[in-house]
């Protein structure tokens, strides 16, 4: 992703006309009931997607320098992380707020730079530290799991 | 004065116990959230709205909490442009200017005194400008019909990248973004199913607050993801000894000219739209640099230089409240958010918020004096403290900060499909991010986006379908004249205005390190 200067802001403008293309054509499948005020609900859409289609025309001819893209290295680090939470909200209601926040945290720490044992100790002291500070103290609602934490 | 006697009614509201332990809890989060880097005002407010609602908060205690996060924060920001040389949030840049010298000279304590007193001068005038002027504004607003808002709304988009917006492509391809995203659900007039492509989850559109936590909060741990171990954004601690924290009289009475006119140029800044507390501290710091240094010592530690940006961009924080209570038409992010927790409390802020809910406004006003009391207190004596707060490095902040954003969405919804939504958002942010994609008119339009088409929709039914009405009467015409110039202006000087903030490149935080 390292090409001339400005690919990244072509694709972002090619993107955006596919999907201001998408979103018009989306806006005029919209069903429109009998009664209906004389603008209906397509029009704003319409005009939106038409915003998006001309901005984004003009990001693709006219583009931005090329920003500092991280290298692949990185990118599957973000990725990685997209997948842990991704799971870590898809564990919350099946094992509890605590167990599941005390992995996905520890995971993030770790990856943040902390040693593996340090991170496991902060993941477990964060879980700890808002389920105390949020659900005992404040009584916020927390997913509750198979073992009521 | 009519204010001032609502302005007592206020204070009744805002003196009781729990009104104020709220504005005391909101100060000092909101002065760590300021001085964290990489926490700013706008994702602070926005992790906390979600406990509000959990909290079952009222609206005036809510407001009163999430507003004062909101002041402290603009005082916090200073603390890590001082000490550190990176600004806690993007107003704080210009503070690093004279802060961090006067820091490596020994004199950080005097510095970060200065910055608080200034920081109060310039809340504490604009809150009262704030009195005068949100009812004056609100006069204004009475005359406003849908056509009038809707080219009102039209003029916050295209002002909303300010005059220091380097791509007003940009700036239109986020709001168009948000606005469509907004679009998303069951349409409130005809009540037929909009680009839900039969999810039922959709119907209901996509909650504002999941957007935002995670395009401003989820995306910043992303960000730090990225960054990890190259130095920048780390929690690198000053090696500069702190030194006395007690103002001293001499040097106070030298920078209160420099307060009194960052002040007010501040709250011009902050009141009119698309600028906000960043230009509000650039200004201050610019102009002063043009009227009081004779010798050439800003930039070299000079309080003075430290005094204006942080008057200024503490006045443009109140001025910001003013378009944001009496027109119901945010200018900047935070108060974007302040008002979508507002609205979700089913208050419409505008002209009638005044009239029907005086209690809330007047209530909040009040608790801003308040609260700027405490925040003087906290930042000048108990200081330390939250320079201590500042050596927590991110690799136990950021875990913190994202596992607390999935609490607060899933305190209010309990859904999975929430947090997932929440995800995509934080991957959409680091992207637009990388990109100089302009997250607030993103979020601005999510917000907005309803309230925008139903005013075109309203003017429209009164007018049988005649499209001319938009432009029908002289202040829509006026409106719709700022909207044009506002969204030109950047483009012909905003380069010339960027380069001179130096904020070449977002780094976490929004901090670039210049020495």
């Amino acid at each position: 992703m390292t090409g001339g200067t400005g690919v990244s802001d072509r694709v972002l403008g090619g993107i955006g006309l596919v999907l201001a293309a998408f979103y018009i054509w989306q806006a005029t499948t919209i069903q429109v009931s009998f009664i209906s005020d004389p603008v209906g609900p397509k029009t704003f859409p319409i005009i939106i997607g038409l915003l998006l289609a001309v901005s984004s025309l003009v990001i693709m001819l006219k583009p931005d320098a090329e920003p500092h893209w991280p290298a692949i290295g990185r990118l599957a680090e973000i990725a990685l992380a997209v997948v842990v939470l991704v799971a870590y909200a898809m564990a919350l209601p099946a094992v509890g707020f605590v167990a599941a926040t005390a992995v996905a945290s520890a995971f993030l720490s770790w990856r943040l730079g902390t040693a593996p044992l340090p991170a496991v100790a902060a993941g477990v002291a964060i879980a700890l530290g808002i389920y105390v500070v949020f659900h005992l103290i404040l009584g916020l609602s927390l997913a509750e799991g198979p073992y009521g934490f | 004065m009519e204010a001032l006697s609502s302005l007592a009614d206020g204070f009744a509201v805002a003196l009781t116990f729990q009104n104020l332990g709220l504005a005391l809890i909101g100060c000092f989060l909101g002065t760590i959230i300021g001085a964290l880097p990489g926490l700013g005002p706008s994702n602070g407010v926005a992790i906390l709205i979600p406990l509000a609602f959990s909290l079952g908060l009222g609206p005036t205690p809510a407001l009163i909490l999430l507003t004062s996060v909101y002041y402290g924060a603009m005082y916090g920001g200073r603390i890590s442009s001082i000490l550190l040389n990176i600004p806690g949030d993007e107003p704080a840049l210009m503070t690093t200017l004279d802060g961090y010298p006067m820091a490596k000279q020994g004199r950080a304590g005097e510095a970060l005194a200065i910055s608080g007193v200034a920081s109060f001068v310039g809340s504490f005038f604009a809150t009262i400008g704030l009195v005068f002027l949100a009812p004056l504004l609100v006069q204004v607003a009475l005359l406003f019909g849908p056509a009038e808002y809707f080219a009102l709304f039209a003029l916050a988009f295209a002002t909303l990248g300010g005059v220091s917006s380097t791509n007003q492509a940009k700036a239109a391809f986020a709001t168009a973004l948000g606005l469509g995203i907004a679009m998303v659900g069951v349409d409130g007039q005809t009540g037929v199913p909009r680009f839900s492509f039969g999810e039922v989850h959709l119907y209901d559109g996509i909650d504002f607050l999941v957007a935002i936590v995670g395009l401003f909060a989820l995306s910043e741990v992303f960000i730090f993801l990225e960054h990890r171990g190259d130095g920048s954004g780390e929690g690198k601690q000053a090696d500069v000894g702190i030194g006395r924290i007690t103002p001293s009289f001499a040097v106070l009475r030298r920078c209160t000219p420099t307060m009194a006119r960052s002040t007010v140029l501040g709250f011009v800044a902050g009141v009119l739209p698309g600028a906000g507390a960043s230009l509000g501290s650039f200004l201050a710091y610019t102009s002063e640099k043009a009227v009081a240094d004779k010798e050439g010592t800003f930039g070299k530690g000079d309080p003075r230089g430290v005094a204006a940006p942080e008057a200024g961009n503490n006045a443009a924080a109140g001025g910001a409240l003013v378009p944001m209570l009496a027109l119901g038409v945010p200018g900047s992010g935070t108060t974007a958010v302040l008002l979508a927790m507002l609205l979700a409390l089913n208050i419409t802020p505008g002209p009638l918020l005044f009239q029907q809910n005086p209690d809330v406004v007047w209530g909040l006003i009040a608790a801003l004096f308040i609260a700027n009391f405490m925040l003087l207190a906290m930042n000048i004596p108990m200081v330390g403290l939250f320079v201590r707060v500042l050596m927590i490095p991110p690799k136990f902040l950021m875990p913190i900060v994202a596992m607390v954003s999935f609490v607060g969405i899933y305190g209010i919804s309990g859904s999975t499909f929430d947090l997932m939504v929440m995800v995509v958002f934080g991957v959409l942010g680091w992207v637009l991010r990388k990109l100089e994609v302009p997250l607030v008119p993103v979020i601005l339009g999510i917000l907005l986006g309803n309230l925008m088409e139903s005013n075109l929709r309203r003017a429209m039914t009164i007018s049988d379908g005649d499209w001319t009405v938009l432009f029908a009467s002289p202040l829509a015409l006026l409106l719709w004249a700022i909207a044009v110039v506002g969204f030109v202006l950047p483009i012909l000087v905003g380069k010339r205005i960027k380069r001179r903030m130096h904020m070449t490149e977002e780094e976490p935080g929004g901090a670039t390190t210049t020495d």
